[in-house]
């Protein structure tokens, strides 16, 4: 058997109960790999369960069924066992600003993930942990690194407190790293600056790079596979090129065509917003907003009732083009007779 | 209709110059450095810039919103009226009915405690203490009905709704005095993209239905280019390049016009690929800007006489002033 992906996800759930007693399933079964130095794109709207996944990938957020497999053993969640993962996979959060302690120095932020896995010690090359702190710092570009040392949050720009946090994760020599949004709040003239560097640590270090965003521009710049998710599910995954240059999925479509710069779609404005998690419409949970059951294609290709009624199978994770569409299921045979003239 | 147009002759906003300084401990910061520009009725202008780049300065000296700390010089004119000299009971006038702001940030802009539909209200009740509940009720539903929103919603709380439903809450507020010029502070920003389009389409509508003038501001060239009639990009206080929005974006001229175009790949250029574009550098601190062009030391042109003087803003071609002595040039 081929070697196992280094991050997998099988086939997970996440539920929570709200206050009233319904229950939100977060994540509806999603089937998910990340092979080593891999950068992968997890898109989709706020609401769509992309920030859960990413969560429980890194065991912040225990799954209610399936599991997460590291190098194909499932991820244990004792202490030790997220100690492990944790030194292996690191996450930068969203937010860079909101997520550096405002009373806590450069060197103690970049500092304090070495000291909780005790880096210095096992280390044998007799690096100290200044050392340590400054080859990050440097590595995510802040140089020279000394000269931060001693600064505050306060004292950085947004595209500085970003590589403080990148220098955070990378401290620890993490073989992936899971950025939740990493350049959403930053401004446009930086953002390059920070991708650049994402590609630079695949490059430099061989790291592979989880990243969740909305922003489908970001996913062209970075991405080798994207996953677009759609209320706890993944909808269509597949590379780069295949997902953003021939999107199958209705939604997939919508998303790409409201991008600004692009004008070649004529705009698909969807309605409304995605629906509640406790309540996930029944057959294809995107038929309510689905333009092309309203359009009436998928009435014409004899799919609208499984639309409305019928379920999707949870797309499997084998690096292939997939799409839960029952419309694009429909359209198969006539795309690979074209495949085949 | 005619009696607006005959005291607001031509634009509804008009800058004239306009110069901001905060005076700070640490000294003197010029946030708005002597900027020229218009909005005339029915017309949506754009003015794209990056954080301390002074837009939100700018915005703030349209309603005099400005901090005590500000001095400002030069004109603000509000439908012909300079806002920053006139008593404060026109002031109060021109806030909301003359003009009004949807700022940014809806989820922090709105009175969490208080039912939608209330702070609609607030506006018009403050303009026309003379109405009755049930014409302000009324008033407040169409409102809602007009940015897309179930009438019965003006009862929810603002942590009843979407982002997107907030964002068209704060542009129901501003349109409540049925103003002449409309102001955005990033309206979209922090909203997913299929909500963006949502709000960006309506604000069309809006614009050719009410015939109002629209400035928006935006850190993303890219949306500005979707919906703007006409564009103007600021640098550490000035504006450095103006003109046509699809132009502008299109064929940036200034070097950092043409960094902020390129930022938000297109979709399928294969150029884009494994290369995201970006800047060296942050934006310069306005207490210490670099000598001659405040853009030059992170600028791919930059040739030694750019730091001797600030390259005024002249037209080098027909309506495209540009602010940089290698305006057009590739490098």
């Amino acid at each position: 058997m081929a070697e196992p992906p280094f991050l997998e996800a099988r086939d997970l759930g996440v539920e929570f109960t709200t206050r009233s007693g319904a229950s939100a399933r977060a994540l509806d079964g999603v089937h998910l790999s990340v092979q080593r130095g891999e950068i992968l794109a997890i898109v989709g709207e706020s609401g769509s369960g992309k920030t859960t996944l990413a969560r429980t990938l890194i065991g912040l957020q225990a799954p209610t069924s399936g599991e997460v497999l590291l190098e194909g053993a499932p991820l244990k969640y004792s202490m030790r066992g997220l100690r492990a993962l944790r030194r292996r996979v690191q996450m930068v959060l969203q937010d860079a600003a909101g997520s550096l302690n405002p009373r806590q120095t450069v060197y103690e932020s970049v500092a304090e993930g070495i000291r909780l896995h005790g880096l210095v010690d096992r280390s044998g090359e007799q690096r100290s942990e200044a050392d340590l702190v400054a080859a990050a710092l440097s590595e995510a570009g802040l140089r020279p690194p000394e000269r931060l040392f001693l600064r505050y949050p306060h004292e950085l720009s947004g595209g500085q407190k970003q590589r403080v946090l990148i220098a955070g994760a990378l401290a620890l020599r993490p073989e992936l790293i899971l950025a939740d949004e990493p350049v959403s709040s930053l401004d446009a003239s930086i953002r390059g600056e920070i991708l650049a560097l994402l590609l630079k640590l695949r490059q430099d270090l061989g790291m592979g790079v989880v990243v969740v965003t909305h922003d489908l521009g970001l996913a062209w710049n970075i991405a080798d596979r994207i996953a677009v998710m759609y209320l706890g599910r993944v909808v269509e995954c597949g590379t780069t090129e295949e997902v953003l240059g021939k999107p199958r999925h209705p939604y997939t479509k919508a998303l790409l065509s409201v991008v600004p710069e692009i004008d070649y779609l004529a705009p698909v404005v969807l309605t409304g917003e995605i629906p509640d998690p406790s309540k996930i419409p029944g057959g294809c949970r995107f038929h309510p907003r689905c333009p092309q059951l309203a359009n009436g294609e998928a009435d014409a290709a004899g799919v609208a009732d499984d639309c409305r009624t019928v379920a999707l199978p949870v797309l499997p994770a084998d690096g292939n083009h997939r799409v839960a569409c029952h419309l694009d299921a429909a359209n198969e045979p006539m795309r690979a007779q074209r495949a085949r003239e | 209709m005619t009696e607006t147009q005959s005291q607001a002759p031509g634009h509804v906003l008009d800058l004239r110059d306009l110069t901001v300084t905060y005076r700070t401990s640490e000294g003197v910061l010029p946030a708005v450095r002597g900027v020229d520009l218009t909005v005339s009725p029915g017309e949506v202008v754009g003015l794209a810039g990056e954080s301390g780049c002074g837009k939100s300065t700018l915005v703030s000296t349209v309603l005099r919103l400005q901090p005590a700390s500000a001095q400002v010089a030069g004109e603000v004119l509000v439908l012909g009226q300079d806002v920053q000299t006139i008593s404060w009971g026109k002031l109060r006038a021109v806030r909301w009915a003359g003009a009004s702001i949807v700022f940014q940030g809806a989820l922090h802009s709105l009175n969490p405690v208080q039912r939608v539909g209330k702070q609609i209200a607030e506006p018009i009740w403050v303009h026309e203490p003379d109405l009755s509940k049930e014409v302000v009720e009324q008033r407040v539903e169409e409102l809602l009905e007009q940015v897309g929103m179930a009438p019965s919603r003006k009862r929810s709380y603002p942590h009843q709704l979407s982002g997107g439903q907030r964002q068209r809450v704060m542009i129901a507020m501003a349109l409540a005095c049925k103003p002449q010029l409309i102001v955005a502070d990033e309206p979209t920003t922090a909203l997913d993209v299929m909500v963006q389009a949502q709000i960006l389409d309506l604000m069309k509508d809006l614009v050719r239905e009410l015939g109002v003038g629209l400035l928006i501001i935006s850190h993303d060239l890219s949306v500005l280019a979707d919906i703007c009639d006409r564009v103007a990009v600021m640098y550490a206080g000035r504006i450095v390049e103006s003109g046509a929005a699809d132009q502008v974006f299109s064929d940036p001229l200034h070097p950092y016009t043409k960094a902020l175009s390129g930022a938000f790949p297109r979709i399928g250029d294969p150029a884009a690929r494994y290369a995201p574009a970006g800047l060296k550098g942050d934006p310069p601190d306005p207490r210490h800007l670099p000598p001659g062009c405040s853009f030059a030391p992170r600028c791919p042109l930059a040739i030694d006489e750019c730091s001797a003087a600030e390259p005024p803003l002249v037209e080098v071609a027909p309506g495209r002033p540009v602010a940089c002595i290698r305006a057009g040039e590739h490098g």
